[in-house]
């Protein structure tokens, strides 16, 4: 039996996996204590878990538990890192490098961090989504101090070259910043061996809870942050404020899954993701945006062009799926990542992303491709532009009426 | 398991059966991402929108003026830090016994070229008029004075300190997050323009929290990113904890007149016991919440008997959760010019929804036993 929608927006956020939640519920429940009561066996528990919990994040990135901060999730480990980093190190340059097809929290806190007097390179991406290299080479100036690169990109899911630019960066001397919320559970990740000083984390795209993630913070060699949150002093002075036991505890559990199952489960993701690749292929003028090879299983991110993908979302309600990423689902502005690649803003304005995960079916998928089928030629049908195109004209050369 | 009896509610507070069972559906099928337009997203984003119209009718306020944030840590950061950032440095006032979170981003503002005061309190802790005079004279930009004092629970009265302090050009930031609850809030008659709630404090989850912000305030947000929370709080919503916050607020505005009578009178019964042993009960003779009881007892170390009480089966506190890592003797009581020996005896106790007349009355009976046998321990010592 299929339930409607069909969920294929897991990049957006994932259920809680039914084991997370039964982890998490005796926190909600009975151990009920303030992590920081040192006076009796509530609180004394509740640290605990919090301490397992962190040792559970720390083995799925090969990280010591003490280099995990708790955060209230990625956006604020981005802003923390980034910023932290920037103020910290600000005596030794003020310039930082990071992606035009960063996530938002990344964005808008380099923008907001070049309001405060620090300069900023946004570089540009090459057409299959990925950072050129000696591109970022040429942009690094002797005072750039902090690179902010993601390792999985939300919208088109292709996979950085982590490794190699930590190398870079090492040898420089450069704070090294990854955005990891879409990477967990996804590809592997070895702190030991990738030269990243700082690493963010999310519970919820990982089958955890909302309102938890986490920050990496190197030990050797040692980064140093500014804290962006003062008070009680928790998290050892970088990030004040009660922590969450039962989320924390959830991100714990979620992260020991993830540990144990992505391989078998990105095999079946995979397996699903290329079905419905497949289902497309032999229609016209269908475009996958992003790299195929770097790339997570989990993402599809195709336009179907001469239909506008607002209108082709509204026609396909029993499938929840995105154009975007959530974040900025609420403005119509075609996709800013996808303007990165070179799309165009017609095909920009016509991608749809798929994002599958731990509880999609060959049932929904193959729904799903049905459906998009249908839908795809009823609107291509209206389209006078389609008509042209089907009609031989080509489009590039029509010379439209201004009104 | 074996369950000690809890009176350490200033700290944080059990989940209420009735907020948990709000949770967890958004913690299973409901799992959208609030910013998502689909159904599910669609979802969230109604759930959330009711949350803010429950937490703004607990403390009257309007749903637009709720800001959603991980905690009351972070709302007492975005106020003061967010403010900062949009006036010219100038001086910021904060209370002498403001919770660290207050204290500890004033103190940055301090390091940014602003000018850091505190403002002194009597030896009841309640702001000192003489000084209060003083602070205004000298104009600061930014003010900030708890309602109600984490660890003696004494209220500050704000509906008249907030016009003043507008008065003199200050933007005035109140921390209610001990209030919430257990007194009456409204937003308008206290004429504040921002205040800080917590969840976690009022049977709701911990994670969860608000700025209600006067609009007319400019803040710069804490944290950049999606936009959420009208651009002052990005960052995917916490759905559950803010589901749960907004029924924990409607519930203990619900039950709050009642409840107060009800924990006072326990208190008031707790009171005649430490009164019986000697204790001297900090903020005792001034307005306090009535859930809470700050006291010390000649000779009694206050970490020492706190220990006691815990294997007796007390979970009480000798101080804040958040500095009980800390040895020095509790800075509320430093500011009230308690003396350091008898500040280090200091012990909270403070009630909830759960405590119940027996639980007082065994309280007693194990808190008077345990100073019996210190007192005698130090006889032997002498």
């Amino acid at each position: 039996m299929l339930k409607f929608p069909i969920y294929l927006d897991y990049s957006a956020t994932t259920p809680v996996d039914p084991r997370v939640a039964e982890k998490m519920i005796p926190w909600l429940t009975e151990h009920f204590g303030n992590p920081a009561s040192r006076s009796h066996a509530y609180g004394w528990e509740a640290e605990k878990a919090v301490e397992d919990a962190r040792e559970e994040v720390a083995a799925l990135v090969g990280a010591d538990s003490r280099e995990i901060i708790w955060t209230s999730g990625a956006t604020e480990s981005n802003n923390l890192a980034i910023k932290g980093a920037a103020q910290f190190y600000k005596g030794k340059g003020k310039h930082i490098i990071t992606l035009k097809t960063e996530h938002k929290a990344v964005l808008d806190t380099v923008r907001e961090l070049e309001r405060q007097g620090f300069e900023a390179t946004y570089l540009d991406v090459q057409e299959n989504g990925l950072v050129d290299l000696d591109a970022l080479k040429a942009a690094i100036r002797p005072d750039t101090i902090v690179i902010s690169v993601m390792m999985v990109n939300n919208e088109i899911g292709v996979v950085q070259p982590i490794a190699e630019i930590g190398e870079l960066c090492r040898d420089k001397g450069i704070v090294f910043h990854v955005d990891a919320a879409q990477a967990t559970g996804k590809v592997a990740i070895d702190l030991n061996t990738l030269k990243v000083d700082l690493m963010s984390f999310s519970a919820h795209k990982t089958y955890g809870p909302k309102g938890v993630g986490a920050l990496y913070v190197r030990r050797k060699p040692r980064v140093r942050l500014e804290a962006q949150m003062h008070g009680g002093g928790h998290e050892r002075g970088l990030r004040s404020g009660t922590l969450a036991t039962h989320q924390i505890v959830g991100m714990g559990e979620a992260f020991r899954i993830a540990r144990e199952e992505m391989q078998a489960e990105n095999e079946r993701i995979r397996m699903l993701r290329d079905r419905l690749m497949d289902g497309f292929k032999d229609m016209e003028a269908v475009y996958v945006n992003g790299d195929i090879e770097h790339r997570v299983p989990h993402n599809l991110n195709i336009s179907f062009a001469y239909v506008e993908g607002e209108s082709l979302i509204m026609a396909i309600k029993d499938v929840a799926v995105s154009s975007g990423s959530a974040c900025t689902s609420a403005s119509l502005e075609p996709s800013y990542v996808l303007r990165a690649l070179g799309r165009n803003d017609e095909l920009a304005h016509s991608s749809i992303r798929f994002t599958i995960g731990r509880f999609t079916t060959v049932e929904e998928i193959d729904y799903t491709i049905d459906l998009l089928r249908k839908r795809i030629g009823k609107l291509r049908e209206l389209s006078p532009l389609w008509e042209m195109v089907q009609e031989g004209v080509d489009l590039d050369t029509v010379q439209w009426a201004a009104h | 398991m074996f369950a000690p009896t809890y009176l350490d509610w200033n700290a944080t507070s059990p989940l209420d059966p009735a907020v948990r069972e709000a949770m967890l559906p958004w913690l299973d099928a409901r799992f959208g991402n609030a910013s998502s337009r689909h159904e599910y997203g669609r979802q969230a984003r109604a759930a959330i929108d009711e949350a803010r119209a429950q937490v703004a009718a607990a403390v009257g306020a309007h749903a637009t003026e709720v800001v959603f944030t991980s905690g009351g840590s972070e709302a007492n950061n975005l106020f003061i830090k967010g403010a900062a950032a949009c006036r010219k440095p100038g001086l910021i006032a904060v209370s002498a016994i403001e919770h660290p979170c207050v204290r500890e981003p004033a103190k940055q503002l301090a390091r940014a070229g602003w000018t850091l005061r505190e403002i002194a309190v009597d030896g009841a802790g309640r702001i000192d008029a003489t000084d209060w005079a003083d602070v205004l004279q000298a104009r600061p930009a930014i003010v900030s004075a708890m309602l109600a004092n984490n660890e003696t629970g004494v209220l500050q009265p704000i509906d008249r300190l907030a016009p003043e302090a507008s008065g003199a050009g200050a933007w005035f930031h109140s921390d209610a997050v001990q209030a919430l609850g257990k007194m009456p809030l409204d937003f308008r008659k206290l004429g504040v323009h921002g205040m800080t709630l917590s969840a976690h404090k009022i049977g709701g989850p911990l994670g969860a929290g608000a700025l209600v912000l006067d609009k007319r305030v400019e803040l710069a947000p804490l944290i950049a990113g999606g936009g959420q929370e009208r651009g002052l709080r990005s960052g995917t919503e916490n759905v559950a904890a803010i589901i749960g916050f907004g029924v924990a607020c409607e519930l203990a505005a619900a039950r709050m007149a009642a409840e107060a009578k009800r924990l006072a009178d326990l208190r008031g019964q707790l009171e005649v016991s430490l009164r019986d042993l000697g204790a001297r009960i900090f903020s005792g003779d001034a307005e306090r919440l009535p859930n809470t009881s700050f006291f010390a007892i000649e000779g009694i170390d206050g970490e020492t008997l706190v220990g006691k009480l815990d294997r007796a089966g007390f979970a009480c506190a000798s101080g804040s959760a958040c500095s009980s890592a800390n040895p020095e003797p509790s800075h509320t009581l430093t500011a009230m010019g308690v003396a350091p020996d008898l500040a280090r005896n200091a012990l909270r106790v403070s009630l909830g929804r759960d405590t119940r007349a027996d639980d007082i009355e065994r309280f007693a009976a194990g808190l008077t036993r345990q100073v019996k046998e210190l007192r005698q321990l130090a006889a032997i010592a002498v």
